[in-house]
């Protein structure tokens, strides 16, 4: 290595300008783990005020405050940072990259952050309270109806939009100018392949959510009616905007899912993934089609018989390219030598709940029966599978399979496996008989019931403590792991990893690959 | 926020005794073996059908995987297989679903028709969502419409805990909408406010309420009973108080039900040209209070999301502009035109009420010939 190649700066300066993709990497996770506790606690007075009928903690407003600031907090502090930050750890490492392909704008695109939260979660003390009218914040209940926090709220979503903008743009940057030679596309780990399908999705639609907050924003200061009848506007094209962006979201939730889960299940299968290339099709598949499914939220706004089919159609779609994917995971395992380490539990437990919120997501599709099932607790059960689930898990997943890599030390592996049983225990007393209720006809958002659905909330409330207890020994071990874990030996860590992040030492130097390696002619998949 | 006089009296009362925890849908088919409406049945019918398609495949997907998860473990000293890519096997497992979601989209698709067809109805419903209740307006041939709004009847007491939980415990209205048995009933649904969702599980109708707009939706409903349901869009503080309870009840009683609803609605008329004294305001003032303005204004006046009532600036000063705020509302705010939902009678007597109560004590009377002149300027 010549002179310039320092290691990091010192102090709080190497967090403030550090230009370094693992840095910001890490930064990122972190942030979106205290955007997960922070979240978990909003979810926490929701099931406390749940637990049994009547009025007990809170008023109203406020409980209609927690559900709001908990979807927004969790949709884009918790799940979507994170995977920003595994994108950076590992992206340049899959690829044989030296960093990413735009360092400054990455520092940038995290900063922005960190104030846009604290920007929305003070709308907590503002006069009027924060915003309460949902994570999908549908009009005029955002506009005329909405707090005067409302504002704060859009810009807090302007300023995520573009964080995460320039996040993709980034990475679509990195992925299509950094590969080390010979790494062709269909060589690249499907994790970089779930990114850059990811990546383009995202920067096809921030820009509609940005449209929509913004015609809020002129309807409320500036006197236009976009979404206000009474002015020759309409409250469904508030809905129609926030959906095409919103549909496309939950996929740019769950795709880098798909990519962790297809790194793991082979990892600890010891064989390669059954169908790469049809793995790669199925991704692009389910993002082509999640631009022309978005008004299967919207089934009873009232849309015209040949709308609803055309929706209905598409939807029950997806199922195809999702089915495609389940095989396959599971095919990766049969016949393997499969052991099952903490990463390898969390994605199998993905692999079932995943499955589960796509049965019931094919249920939602079928648009006469999702009449009976919209706006109900089923709809709570369901997004819980697939988000919590499936994003939530197959993150924890990395976090464990990497992050011997990262640091070169060992997490905890009985700690591991008790936080897998506790969470995976804990998520489905909470969220099973949440389908019960939902069914049974409780609506969604309400924060009192009537008195046939008190037992299965107070199931649902003890699970959610249960599951959110978890997650502290996952804190308690990530941090015992950093700072006293056993030391990691071996470049691999994994007996079964593929990959070139595990050509690397443990943890790996400050900067990596800055000579491409070498891509070996068998795949790298 | 926290409310601790509530918390401890929680741990002291008993629920009332649970009705039997439902697990599935509503079935289309009453206790007693009737069906309710044959759209709500399909419905069902639907529902199971992909529900059981769904376990069918789960139980194939989990099978092989548990199974591999038995066999395919290292520590049985397996050697890991390396194969992988199948053509066939791959177009199989695309190709399969593909029909299997045929088989899913034609029944779907001939329910959802049915839902569709608006016509021939024998009677129109209109249903306005209000922050936070419903009002009904039957729309009647000879332009003599009967409206009424329906608010939750279930009391604070029971909301915060002080008194044992009713058995519809959030599920009662003052008013219910009533129907006559075995008529196409169309609802006309739409909102003032916010967007709300009208929907009632048991005769399968769910319709979101959007100002501005006009949904349809109908319901044929067989069986004579009590149906019970609740608004499903987020529509603001008090969502999850606005209740929607339907009787179904045989033609004769129907035409029972109308009349006396016209004979009512005549009585008000009669009553708003006459004075009515202290006391007789206060009573029917203070119901009108319980019914739409304590949500907001607090049980005694206390305020929350509404002002203070108890030494409000407004209730104790002049008329008019007290008038102005009960029968205008506020623009911008949840307070309501209360002008067009109440009587006079009833602006007069609660407007009494607020003016007297909580120690409020003006001596002031309202009466309804108040409320006329003050809307006619
Ligand atoms: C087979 C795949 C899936 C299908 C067919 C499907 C279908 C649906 C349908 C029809 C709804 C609307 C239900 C209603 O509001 O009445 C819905 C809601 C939802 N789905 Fe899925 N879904 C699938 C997978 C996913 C995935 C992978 C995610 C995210 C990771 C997701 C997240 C959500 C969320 C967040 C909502 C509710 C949003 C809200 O109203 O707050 N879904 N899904
Ligand atoms: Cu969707």
């Amino acid at each position: 290595m010549g002179d310039h190649h320092h290691g990091p700066a010192k102090g709080l300066s190497r967090w403030l300008y550090t230009t370094n993709h693992k840095d910001i990497g890490t930064m990122y996770l972190w942030f979106s783990f205290a955007m997960f506790l922070l979240g978990g606690a909003f979810a926490m007075v929701i099931r406390a005020e749940l637990f049994q009928p009547g009025m007990q903690l809170v008023e109203p407003g406020f409980f209609n405050q927690m559900t709001t600031l908990h979807g927004l907090v969790m949709v884009f502090g918790a799940i979507m940072p994170s995977f920003v930050g595994l994108a950076n750890w590992l992206i340049p490492m899959m690829i044989g990259a030296p960093d990413m392909a735009l360092p400054r704008m990455n520092n940038w695109s995290f900063w922005i952050l960190p104030p846009a939260f604290l920007m929305l979660a003070s709308t907590l003390l503002m006069e009027g309270g924060a915003p309460a009218f949902g994570w999908t914040f549908y009009a005029p209940l955002s506009t005329t109806y909405a707090p005067p926090s409302v504002t704060f709220f859009i810009f807090a979503i302007h300023i995520l939009g573009v964080s995460s903008i320039m996040g993709s743009i980034n990475i679509i940057a990195t992925v299509m100018n950094m590969r080390a030679p010979g790494m062709t596309y269909m060589k690249m780990p499907l994790f970089v392949w779930t990114w850059l399908i990811t990546a383009f999705l995202l920067v096809a639609v921030m820009p509609v959510l940005a449209g929509a907050v913004t015609m809020m924003l002129m309807d409320i200061h500036f006197g236009t009616s976009f979404f206000s009848a009474a002015g020759g506007g309409d409250p469904v094209l508030f809905q129609h905007i926030f959906w095409f962006f919103g549909h496309p979201e939950v996929y740019i939730i769950i795709l880098p899912a798909f990519g962790v889960i297809s790194q793991i299940i082979p990892a600890f299968s010891r064989k390669p993934l059954f169908g790469y290339a049809s793995m790669v099709y199925a991704t692009a598949g389910i993002a082509i089609l999640s631009f022309v499914v978005w008004a299967h939220h919207m089934y009873t706004v009232g849309m015209p018989v040949a709308g609803e089919l055309f929706f209905m159609y598409a939807t029950m779609l997806i199922a195809v390219p999702t089915g495609v994917k389940v095989f396959n995971w599971v095919t990766t395992m049969w016949r393997g030598a499969m052991t099952f380490e903490t990463p390898m539990l969390f994605s199998i437990g993905f692999l079932v709940l995943f499955t589960i919120g796509g049965f019931t997501g094919l249920m939602l599709s079928i648009a006469p029966a999702d009449f009976q099932y919209h706006d109900t607790y089923f709809v709570v059960a369901h997004f819980h599978y697939v988000m919590v689930a499936g994003a939530v898990f197959s993150m924890t997943a990395a976090i464990y399979f990497w992050l011997p890599k990262w640091t070169g030390r060992m997490y905890n592996e009985t700690m591991g496996k008790v936080h897998f049983w506790v969470s995976f225990i804990g998520f489905n007393v909470t969220f099973f008989p949440q389908h019960f209720v939902g069914l049974a006809g409780m609506p969604r958002r309400i924060p009192d019931y009537a008195l046939q659905f008190a037992d299965f909330n107070m199931m649902s409330s003890i699970g959610a403590f249960i599951y959110g207890a978890s997650q502290l020994l996952f804190l308690y071990n990530v941090i015992a792991a950093i700072v006293a874990g056993e030391k990691v030996s071996d470049e691999k860590v994994w007996d079964g990893a593929e990959g070139l992040e595990w050509t690397l030492p443990s943890p790996p130097p400050y900067h990596t690959f800055e000579t491409p390696p070498k891509i070996e002619e068998q795949p790298a998949h | 926020m926290l409310n601790a006089r509530a918390l401890a009296a929680t741990a002291l009362l008993p629920l009332a005794a649970n009705a039997q925890n439902q697990v599935n849908m509503s079935t289309g088919i009453s206790e007693a073996g009737a069906v309710i409406t044959d759209l709500g049945v399909e419905i069902y019918d639907l529902h199971m059908l992909i529900f059981w398609i769904c376990v069918v495949i789960g139980v194939g997907v989990f099978g092989v995987m548990l199974y591999s998860i038995y066999a395919h473990r290292k520590s049985r000293g397996v050697e890991p297989s390396q194969f992988h890519e199948h053509t066939g096997v791959e177009i199989a497992w695309t190709v399969v679903p593909f029909f299997i979601l045929i088989g899913m989209a034609v029944p779907a698709t001939s329910t959802l028709l049915e839902v569709y067809d608006n016509d021939d109805a024998e009677m129109s419903i209109l249903v306005t969502g209000y922050q936070w209740k419903w009002k009904y307006e039957y729309l009647d041939a000879d332009g003599e419409n009967v409206a009424f709004f329906s608010n939750l009847a279930t009391s604070q007491e029971q909301i915060y805990n002080t008194d044992t939980k009713g058995e519809n415990y959030l599920l009662e209205v003052d008013e219910p909408l009533v129907i006559p048995v075995d008529t196409k009933v169309r609802f006309l649904i739409t909102a003032n406010d916010v967007i709300h969702s009208w929907w009632v599980p048991e005769i399968a109708v769910k319709r979101d309420a959007i100002p501005g707009f006009i949904n349809e939706a109908w319901s044929r409903v067989l069986a004579e009973g009590v149906y019970r349901g609740q608004c499903t869009e987020l529509c603001g503080s008090y969502h999850g108080f606005m209740p929607v309870v339907v009787h179904v009840v045989s033609q004769g009683e129907f035409d029972d039900w109308m009349a006396a609803k016209k004979g009512s609605a005549a009585a008000d008329a009669a009553l708003a040209a006459t004075e009515l004294s202290v006391d007789e305001l206060m009573v029917r003032g203070e119901d009108v209070y319980n019914a739409s303005c304590l949500a907001c204004h607090g049980a005694n006046g206390e305020g929350g999301l509404g002002n203070a009532i108890a030494g409000s600036a407004i209730a104790m000063g002049g008329l008019d502009s007290h008038l102005n705020v009960v029968v205008n509302g506020v623009a911008g705010t949840a307070m309501q035109a209360f002008g067009a939902q109440l009587s006079d009678v009833d602006v007069a007597a609660v407007t009494t009420y607020q003016r007297n109560a909580f120690g409020n004590n003006t001596g002031d009377v309202v009466q309804a010939s108040d409320v006329v002149s003050y809307k006619e300027g």
